[in-house]
């Protein structure tokens, strides 16, 4: 008898004596690991605390009186309030100008970095100084450059353009304000888009950009077919990143700006802080939220990148 | 019609000359494999000729134009790299035809190629996927089929058998043969496999330390390599080399190898009382018990069966020697064996220098 005639002979008696008894799955299983779950216990616990909690309670703050019920009041004050629609345009409008704005500079600087010419490790060091002063500062910063006696007009009137300081940060020139302020957050936080983008390129591999140039692409088509599409990811976390802290954008237009030009988060403190009204503040607090993650779910949908297209 | 021509290449990176002063010809329509191990230059001195890489001396021309500066996409070059590099994010149909779109062809141009290639590939079922969706055999084809979509008259292929599998290899090195055969592009193929520079190339260029070693036909660089190198990394198991002195007998010139006599052409007589080195390949021996005939006496070492035969080392005094029997000859270790070369095979070379003697 061949040896291989042997397995099917015991396939056709089953379940009578000389079966072979099947292990013991359960013995088998694997033992419960703990350790990712440890490991993330800190961070776990720290954003609950400091995050989930607060937002929560906001959250019911936003729907309380004063006396602990339930009321859509705060609502309705947020809305009917006079510098309501100001905040919210401006707020939508700064954001739709500057994120588009950091992204492409972002893009430029993070290319001029990855060409890994002589100089470009330390353009990287330059770009990234602003990344570490506080915002509040940085509005300072920029507010004596653009006051009447700052340094833009100083040079103005010495260069002879003009007699009179120019008033660039007042009630008659809103766009003029916008623009300082567009100007210093483009000066502020451009670096940490370029810093991810920077990191997305790095990881590229260079075959891809040989490739591409072998057959025949230009710079340009190298960019627009290869670059950019492979940078995807990178470019998603930056948008989602970049327009949420852009949401939240109050101490620098706050020192530029003062209450010539309203934003949400710049609400959200004067209600807490000088009308002292918490429920309005709250409100202000939880459209932010809201509109941040609107915006995060289309940026999600939008640029999501199917898991077929990685490498 | 594109003939390659390097004039005097060189490529440092720092101080160390990754390609030294190579000039090479490759005809219309040649399938030249440039052969090495690592470190030898054959990859840069083929990126150079894609444009990938600037060299620091020299010239190239593509049918007789200086390209040396152009850049990659002027040189009408198609290339298939070693790892591919086939775009995640493209399907393979976008894949194949990237280099057409880029070229800004009619979307009826670059579908006729994009299927011509894809057809000749056998891919032409997955145009629809991403590469991600594909074997490494696939993709490797659609790499390939992306370089042919081109129709290039240069085509250049960076080790691009080296991550497949020893099987999906020997398979794939036969069909890329018959496709380039059919589409006689003039084809420059880097390998450090010795195995697919004798099956595929019309020539050879060995290389050794940014230098061309032998330029040949592929049997001429297996029979009569140039120097050691070349017959040590070519063939296996590599070339044997016995040292020897050539000394007058009374039967007339003869080599003597660790006090053993083997008769030597008389127009090596001008070496005569000097010291020369052997080369013989292991198929070019063959082995017996009894001593009938010039022949060497030597020892088993290690007997390897290799399934189609024996892979015996054997040792004469201090130097050893490969010789394959056939798989059913009784031989085992220790045993003594009486060694009788094939005279008119043994190679002469320079025991100092390493290289071929001529003997004309």
């Amino acid at each position: 008898m061949s040896l291989k005639q042997e397995p099917e002979q015991a396939l056709k008696t089953p379940g009578q004596a000389g079966e072979v008894a099947l292990p013991d799955f359960k013995r088998r299983r694997r033992r419960f690991n703990y350790t990712p779950f440890l490991l993330l216990l800190p961070a776990t616990l720290f954003l609950a605390i400091f995050f989930l909690y607060p937002m929560l309670q906001s959250f019911i703050i936003a729907f309380q009186d004063s006396q602990g019920g339930f009321t859509f009041d705060n609502i309705d004050t947020m809305v009917k309030d006079t510098n309501f629609g100001d905040a919210l345009k401006y707020t939508l409008l700064f954001i739709v100008i500057i994120v588009p704005l950091q992204v492409v500079l972002a893009l430029i600087m993070a290319l001029v970095i990855n060409t890994g010419l002589k100089w470009a490790g330390f353009f990287l060091y330059i770009w990234t100084i602003p990344l570490a002063i506080s915002d509040l500062a940085a509005g300072i910063v920029w507010y004596s450059i653009f006051t009447n006696h700052g340094y833009i007009n100083q040079i103005l009137i010495q260069l002879g353009l003009t007699q009179t300081p120019i008033d660039f940060l007042s009630f008659e020139n809103p766009t003029l304000v916008f623009v300082a302020v567009v100007i210093a957050e483009l000066w502020r936080a451009t670096a940490i888009v370029m810093v991810i983008l920077v990191a997305g390129l790095q990881v590229i591999p260079r075959a891809y950009t040989e490739a591409a140039e072998v057959f025949g692409a230009s710079p340009w088509q190298r960019l627009w077919h290869v670059t950019l599409p492979m940078l995807k990811p990178s470019l998603q976390v930056a948008l989602i990143l970049r327009t949420i802290l852009a949401f939240q954008t109050f101490a620098l237009v706050f020192a530029l700006a003062g209450r010539i030009m309203p934003v949400l988060a710049g609400e959200a403190y004067k209600w807490y802080n000088d009308v002292r009204n918490v429920g309005v503040a709250a409100t202000y607090a939880l459209l932010i939220l809201l509109l941040s993650l609107a915006n995060t779910f289309i940026y999600l949908r939008f640029l999501n990148t199917k898991a077929e297209e990685l490498a | 019609m594109a003939q390659i021509r390097l004039e005097n290449i060189i490529k440092l990176f720092g101080k160390v000359a990754a390609v030294n002063n190579v000039s090479l010809t490759i005809n219309d329509g040649e399938f030249m494999v440039l052969l090495g191990p690592s470190g030898c230059g054959k990859t840069t001195l083929l990126r150079c000729l894609a444009g990938l890489e600037i060299p620091d001396g020299g010239n190239i021309f593509i049918s007789d134009q200086n390209v040396t500066e152009f850049s990659p996409r002027r040189r009408n070059i198609a290339m298939v790299f070693q790892n591919y590099a086939i775009f995640p994010h493209l399907t393979v149909y976008d894949n194949i035809g990237f280099g057409l779109k880029m070229k800004k062809f009619s979307k009826a141009d670059i579908e006729k190629n994009v299927k011509r290639a894809a057809t000749l590939l056998e891919v032409d079922k997955y145009l629809e996927r991403h590469p991600a969706q594909l074997s490494g055999g696939q993709r490797q084809r659609v790499a390939v089929a992306r370089a042919i979509a081109m129709n290039p008259a240069v085509l250049l292929m960076d080790e691009p058998l080296s991550n497949l599998d020893a099987l999906l290899r020997m398979q794939m090195r036969a069909e890329l043969k018959r496709l380039l055969q059919e589409i006689g592009a003039t084809t420059v193929y880097v390998t450090h496999d010795q195995v697919e520079a004798l099956s595929m190339g019309d020539r050879i260029s060995v290389m050794k330390s940014g230098q061309i070693a032998q330029v040949d036909d592929p049997m001429k660089v297996y029979t009569d390599p140039a120097n050691t190198f070349v017959g040590g990394f070519i063939g296996s198991p590599p070339m044997n080399f016995l040292v020897g002195e050539v000394v007058q007998s009374e039967g007339g010139l003869a080599v003597e190898i660790e006090g053993q006599r083997l008769p030597a052409p008389a127009n090596l007589a001008r070496m005569a009382g000097q010291k020369v080195t052997v080369g013989l390949r292991a198929e070019n021996i063959e082995a017996g018990e009894v001593k009938d005939g010039p022949g060497l006496p030597t020892q088993v070492m290690v007997v390897e069966p290799l399934g189609s035969h024996l892979l015996l080392t054997t040792r004469i005094g201090g130097q050893s020697l490969k010789v394959v029997t056939p798989v059913d000859y009784p031989v085992s270790p220790d045993q003594p064996l009486w060694l009788r070369p094939d005279l008119n095979k043994l190679r002469w070379l320079d025991a100092q220098s390493g290289t071929l003697l001529n003997l004309n």
